[in-house]
């Protein structure tokens, strides 16, 4: 931005340099384009990093929750044989407490955010939309908390 | 009355629409499932007890469409993001789809004797 001159013209500093013999006429920035003095952007670019975690936390979960639904409704048994002794059983091993924990995490704020998503989509009073999201969010957070807590405390010899 | 001006969609909207059907399904069980696991901090018994409820046929009808709704949901979100990423993922939209809704198909089979099995032991005594 050269503000040196208010020359012979009579013409004030302008964006992108001043009239002179080699500049007859001032620059015009395109419309849309960014230049210093366009204000930073206040919105950040979170939709952006919510629609990539879409994709990439939905990739893992493909993995994470067939795994998960073959162990626990496909083999051995099924359904039938799932109980406490089960549940102690597979949480013996850290690899599954990871498993588990990942999963929870992954799938809680996935259909967190699709449900933000759908909220923001078909709840059309601003006031619905809070209330609407503050009941998701709270739940959100509450079950990844306790699924957590569960996860870190389980203690087989409960009884 | 004019004819033919409600659309009714085609392919991209309607996996869309099941797209999303399919994912609040599924987060409103998750929500459920992990209340009932949490009941192994409270007694083995407890646990024991509400699992037992997953067990019945009717339940296992309804787990049978939990895994429709997963499985669809899974395989849908792959072409998606084979649609987002893959630069001829739009043109191919369609025929991805008909071959998610084939593959969930032969998955949906295959499901149906180690979800649904001890169900019809349960009613039709094995």
């Amino acid at each position: 931005m050269s503000t040196t001159e208010t020359t012979a013209s009579g013409v004030g500093p302008v964006e992108g340099g001043s009239y002179n013999v080699d500049n007859p006429a001032p620059y015009i920035e395109a419309p849309r384009q960014r230049t210093k003095k366009t204000p930073k952007s206040t919105r950040g670019n979170f939709e952006m990093a919510a629609w990539l975690f879409m994709r990439l936390s939905g990739v893992v979960l493909v993995v994470l929750v067939i795994g998960h639904l073959l162990i626990q409704l496909v083999l051995d048994g099924g359904v039938s044989k799932i109980g406490f002794a089960f549940v102690a059983g597979r949480w013996a091993s850290p690899w599954w407490q990871v498993w588990d924990l990942l999963m929870l995490w992954l799938a809680m704020l996935h259909g967190c955010n699709g449900l933000r998503t759908v909220i923001n989509d078909y709840a059309e009073r601003a006031n619905t939309r809070l209330w609407l999201k503050g009941l998701l969010y709270t739940a959100t957070v509450w079950t990844i908390l306790l699924g957590t807590l569960v996860i870190f405390t389980f203690d087989p010899n409960i009884r | 009355m004019p004819a033919g001006t409600l659309y009714r969609g085609r392919e991209g909207m309607w996996s869309w629409v099941a797209h999303r059907v399919t994912g609040v399904l599924i987060f409103f069980f998750l929500f459920v499932h992990v209340l009932d696991t949490a009941l192994v901090r409270v007694s083995p018994e407890d646990y024991d007890k509400v699992v037992a409820t997953y067990k019945t046929p009717i339940v296992a009808v309804l787990e049978y469409g939990l895994v429709a709704a997963i499985l669809f949901h899974a395989l849908n979100g792959l072409r998606v993001i084979a649609v987002d990423f893959w630069a001829k993922g739009a043109r191919y939209q369609k025929q991805m789809l008909w071959t998610v809704v084939g593959v969930w198909i032969v998955l949906m089979l295959g499901a149906i004797y180690p979800v649904l099995g001890h169900a019809a032991r349960v009613v039709f005594g094995s």
